[in-house]
């Protein structure tokens, strides 16, 4: 039955991101024909609007203020309050990012509606839309019915195509939030990460350290070529636990999972909890010095060895493959 | 100051997940009080040890939920509340329970965890927040109360976020804000005298009706077995260059 369903596309620094295109993919399948709307809130949002609206819909909505110019779930909730009243949406989508996992509990509880999270699958059949999504930090998958409508949908980031109709031309509306007098939160400083930035939830590539780092300093062979290869840094538990890094950094069921294209396992034993936070990866390498470490047992390709060595030596023939592609 | 933590007991992380008749056996695991809601509990005592505080712990489950919550009064809880329905299962209805259960309840400081390790679906807590009418930060891993004001700090795709909330206010917590205590022999033996209620949907004026599921599970599957790969061999140098091959290869 076709829906009119409404996409909360995220934008970063002004810039559309990925996810808000494979939201749009998930919009697609469950419109099912209906209409679709999608939003971008931000401070200085119309680059991201005019790149959305290239992708066929029925229109896209900024809404810009001052006070949007950093995520936080009072405010964002509040400005797109509106719209949802307007839109009456049956369904509502939005990334599975930092972001949407704060926001969308949300927007379904003013709904009074049902939320399926984390969804890396869907499946129109007969009317009805099946999501697949992971439990048990992807140990297990559930496929997932909604019963009514309106509910709500959380995409994860790296597992739908994006869309890739780019012939429309919907007409953008923008709208201009004001700061409500009477807010609760309020973001009072943010601080931008001097790490490569990537996110670790995104990014194609992650270079992962365990126990066999050592140290802090232990994760500067890994940071060299995530460099290379526009990578990720990630950790494992026992590095986290130990101080090598920061606990943002942490793979596994208990901190975050990923499934980019490629996840390189730099001596991490490969405890249960870490592997179900990565084996969804399309190729895995793994590096240990102990040939008897579980995550051989599930990389693609195992390298017994001393990964303080090994590392730097792939880092150079890289950039040199790299600078010879390019040339 | 009275802070209440919203909680839920898990698989241990360490267990394998194991099918029986198309469903997740559950015989045989060992439970825990679910990893991020055990940094709640802890933070929930530490401002009960700092500030001064009562500390109410809430979970919905069955029987041997019990369990867990007797581990979070034995890490220094005060009182513990069972809302037994094990005929819950979609997030909407778990959150409505408990906002039946809280609403004419007086506390400064919600606090739970950020997701839960089985589910994950991260809903429960924040809508829960919504429906009080309370405004929520989530994923902290610092929080500071001053007077009726609190501060978190939270990770957000790699930026570090400070933001402030007038309490009452819901704070979920994030891996890093604190490392939650071993409760000693004399508190596992002193939490088995504190208080631990437990209450029906019925209790809370809740039917059957307003308790049931807009979401079902059609099926739960295991992900393909991944196959151990080939070894790359060779000295050092040798194997860093297949590996640069492999790389350059994959990512073409």
């Amino acid at each position: 039955m076709p829906k009119k369903v409404l996409v909360i596309a995220e934008q970063r620094d002004g810039k559309l991101r990925q996810v808000a295109l494979e939201a749009l993919t998930a919009a697609r399948t469950i419109a099912d024909g209906g209409s679709i709307v999608s939003v971008v809130l931000g401070s200085q949002v119309q680059d991201a609007a005019n790149e959305l609206a290239q992708h066929p819909q029925d229109k896209v909505i900024a809404i810009q203020g001052e006070s949007l110019t950093n995520y936080d779930s009072e405010h964002y909730y509040l400005a797109l309050r509106p719209v949802l009243d307007e839109i009456q949406p049956d369904v509502v989508v939005l990334g599975h990012t930092a972001g949407g996992r704060d926001l969308a509990p949300k927007i379904s509880a003013a709904l009074d509606a049902p939320q399926v999270s984390d969804v890396v699958s869907l499946d129109a059949q007969g009317g009805d839309v099946l999501f697949k999504r992971p439990i048990y930090a992807g140990k297990a998958f559930e496929t997932k019915r909604v019963l009514s409508t309106p509910y709500v949908v959380t995409v994860r980031p790296n597992n739908l195509a994006a869309d890739g109709e780019q012939s429309g031309s919907a007409p953008v509306e923008v709208r201009t939030f004001d700061e409500p007098a009477d807010v609760k939160t309020r973001v009072v400083n943010v601080q931008k990460k001097a790490s490569t930035g990537r996110d670790l939830t995104e990014a194609r590539v992650v270079v992962s350290g365990g126990r066999g780092v050592k140290s802090a300093d232990g994760f500067k062979p890994l940071y060299e070529l995530a460099e290379v290869l526009d990578a990720a840094v990630g950790a494992s538990r026992a590095a986290c636990d130990a101080g090598y890094c920061d606990y943002s950094l942490q793979i596994g069921q208990t901190g975050k999972v990923v499934t980019p294209d490629v996840y390189i396992a730099c001596g991490i034993s490969g405890a249960i909890q870490h592997l179900a936070g990565m084996s969804q990866s399309k190729l895995i390498i793994a590096i240990n010095k102990d040939a008897e470490a579980p995550i051989f047992e599930i990389a693609d390709y195992g390298v017994v060895g001393d990964l303080f060595e090994i590392l730097p030596k792939l880092t150079e023939k890289l950039r040199e493959k790299l600078a010879a592609a390019r040339a | 100051m009275h802070v209440v933590v919203l909680m839920k007991q898990t698989f241990d992380t360490e267990e394998r997940i194991r099918l029986a008749d198309g469903k997740i056996a559950e015989d045989g695991v060992k439970w825990i009080i679910n990893p991020y809601d055990e940094y709640a509990v802890e933070e929930a005592i530490q401002l009960k040890e700092n500030q001064g505080a009562t500390v109410t712990v809430v979970s919905v489950g069955n029987d041997n939920t019990t369990q867990a919550l007797r581990t979070a009064l034995a890490m220094g809880a005060d009182e513990a509340v069972l809302i037994e329905a094990p005929e819950l299962t979609d997030e909407r209805a778990i959150a409505k329970a408990i906002v039946a259960y809280l609403k004419d309840k007086s506390f400064d400081v919600l606090l739970a965890g950020n997701f839960s390790v089985d589910n994950g679906a991260g809903q429960v807590a924040i809508r829960v927040a919504h429906e009080l009418g309370l405004p929520h930060i989530a994923a902290v891993t610092q929080l500071t109360i001053e007077g009726n004001q609190a501060t978190g700090v939270r990770e957000v795709d790699g930026d570090v976020q400070t933001v402030t909330a007038v309490l009452p206010a819901l704070f979920t917590a994030q891996q890093g804000l604190n490392e939650p205590r071993y409760p000693s022999l004399p508190n596992i033996m002193k939490a088995k005298k504190k208080p631990l209620t437990t209450l029906t949907l019925s209790d809370l004026g809740l039917s059957s009706d307003d308790a049931g599921a807009k979401v079902e599970r059609v099926e739960v599957t295991l992900p393909p077995k991944r196959q151990a790969g080939q070894k790359i061999t060779g000295t050092p140098d040798e194997q860093a260059e297949q590996l640069a091959e492999i790389l350059a290869k994959a990512l073409r």
